[in-house]
């Protein structure tokens, strides 16, 4: 256990309880993007903190850099303009690990407890116990995991659960300089999003809502949208995240029906020696060639 | 004397040492494998040192059985072609199970049964190795979209699964049926035997009934 004093509600390719005396309460990051700024603070927040320095890259013509999240870079600005009813609009998202409550990630994990949700919500990697398959970038809904050249183990947001931990808010949150970033209990969080979306809808953006998708039971990052109806405009954000059939029968179904069946098939084939007997020379062949030995 | 020269010779040596050597991956990909599908068989990565060393070597292993593998398909393949009287061999399923051989119709070199596993260990291979190369993410994976990648890792773990089922009855019927391990690791069968389990077989090759 890598935090001792964070319970684990669930933990990769574990079929037993994991250690879960306590019950902390749900812990979530609410972002504003109708208060976001593009400072990208919170990018250089997330390095600081966790020590992760990327390697230096190209200038694209975009204000995004880098391009995309990597082993090092575990949350990442994506500014995008689009035409809204409301005329050009300028929409920045910091994307990074949604914290699911339903994590396709450790549904997909192969190694016993490399990947572990907290019983505050938080969902971990444990890079000792990774084994680098990548199994957990195939499970994953928002294609966040990354896995390094340099050690072959996957890395993301930890929404800091080392400072979550000792009651600290996690690093992006205590930089950001307009409030854009909150952070407190999931309920907490929900209740200031409500406040959020009432001022929005006043100020013009009927459709304001929070990003909270329910096809992965909900999330411990969520989002509020100005255009919560087309969470795609926001750089690709999943209108309908969730755990897809394939991922579901990958590692639901098939697994223990198909174990059944190997056992079946080796018991079977046992009784059926136990009832028939072996197949061998019948005697009247035996006596034909009776010479030969 | 188990290679006697009155014997009959069934499997030549290069066909015998072709077998085993897809028997050895077999068991090394099957064991790697399984340590992936379900955490109950985890531990087995510890036959090949750890859960990393598993992920590295098992699509190596991949590598060797399908040079392996190829060796057979192209031995094999000929001799496997179903035919008419495989298909009727293979509709007297009641005897089949009972080793009941007064109504079967007469088994050539190799029997309805053994041309079908044949052509199903084939089916699994095919797909074992395409899926098996785009779930391999050291490599291969960032060529693929996302969903490409699950649909494989299904395919791989389905094939994966039944390969093993269809290995356990290859095993089983070479245990069952006394004596048809000895045309594998030696080569040579009774000619009782060759009678019995494979008489259009055994006429081709004796010219008569002895």
């Amino acid at each position: 256990m890598a935090l001792q004093s964070l319970d684990i509600t669930r933990s990769s390719a574990t079929t037993t309880p994991s250690p879960s005396q306590r019950q902390t309460p749900e812990v979530a990051k609410l972002i504003d993007i109708s208060k976001c700024i593009g400072c990208k603070a919170c990018q250089v927040a997330c390095m600081e903190w966790n020590d992760t320095r990327d390697t230096i890259g190209t200038n694209h013509g975009v204000l995004d850099n880098p391009l995309d999240l990597t082993e090092n870079s575990w949350t990442v600005m994506r500014y995008s303009e689009v035409e809204t009813d409301r005329g050009l609009e300028w929409l920045i998202r910091k994307d990074g690990c949604m914290h699911c409550t339903e994590p396709g990630c450790l549904k997909a994990c192969p190694a016993p407890g490399a990947i572990v949700q907290y019983s505050n919500g938080i969902v971990d990697f444990h890079e000792e116990s990774c084994i680098g398959c990548g199994y957990c970038i195939t499970g994953c809904p928002f294609n966040i995991p990354r896995l390094s050249k340099k050690d072959s183990k996957v890395y993301k947001c930890t929404l800091c659960s080392d400072r979550v931990a000792v009651g600290l808010e996690p690093a992006c949150v205590k930089t950001c300089p307009t409030g854009a970033i909150m952070f407190g209990t999931k309920e907490a969080m929900l209740h200031h999003a409500e406040g959020r979306i009432i001022d929005l809808r006043s100020r013009g953006f009927a459709k304001a809502g929070v990003y909270d998708p329910q096809g992965v039971g909900g999330t411990h990052v969520m989002y509020v949208l100005q255009h919560a109806d087309r969470p795609e405009i926001y750089s690709g954000l999943p209108r309908e995240p969730a755990i897809g059939p394939l991922v579901e029968l990958w590692k639901g179904a098939a697994k223990p029906v198909a174990s059944l069946a190997l056992a079946a098939v080796g018991i079977g084939a046992f009784f059926h020696y136990v009832t028939k007997g072996p197949n061998e020379v019948s005697e009247k062949i035996e006596k034909e060639f009776k010479d030969e030995k | 004397m188990k290679n006697d020269p009155d014997k009959l010779l069934r499997f030549t040596a290069p066909e015998r040492v072709n077998h085993w050597l897809v028997a050895i991956m077999f068991f090394l990909l099957a064991l790697s494998g399984l340590a992936f599908f379900h955490p109950l068989f985890y531990p087995l990565s510890q036959l090949f040192g750890g859960g990393v060393w598993t992920r590295i070597l098992h699509p190596y292993f991949g590598l060797a059985m399908i040079f392996s593998f190829g060796g057979m398909f192209f031995r094999f393949r000929k001799l496997s072609i179903v035919t008419p009287a495989d298909r009727e061999w293979l509709g007297h399923v009641r005897e089949i199970v009972n080793g009941d051989h007064r109504n079967m119709p007469e088994a050539g070199k190799l029997n309805g049964g053994q041309k079908l596993m044949f052509w199903s260990l084939v089916a699994c291979m095919a797909l074992l190795v395409l899926s098996g190369i785009v779930i391999w993410r050291a490599y291969f994976s960032f060529l693929f979209p996302v969903v490409v990648i699950r649909f494989a890792a299904v395919v791989h773990a389905l094939a994966g699964a039944i390969m093993v089922a269809l290995i356990i009855g290859h095993i089983y019927i070479a245990i069952w049926t006394k004596e048809s391990i000895d045309a594998m690791l030696y080569g040579r069968v009774r000619r009782a035997w060759a009678k019995q389990h494979h008489p259009a077989w055994f006429r081709e090759i004796t010219g008569g009934d002895k």
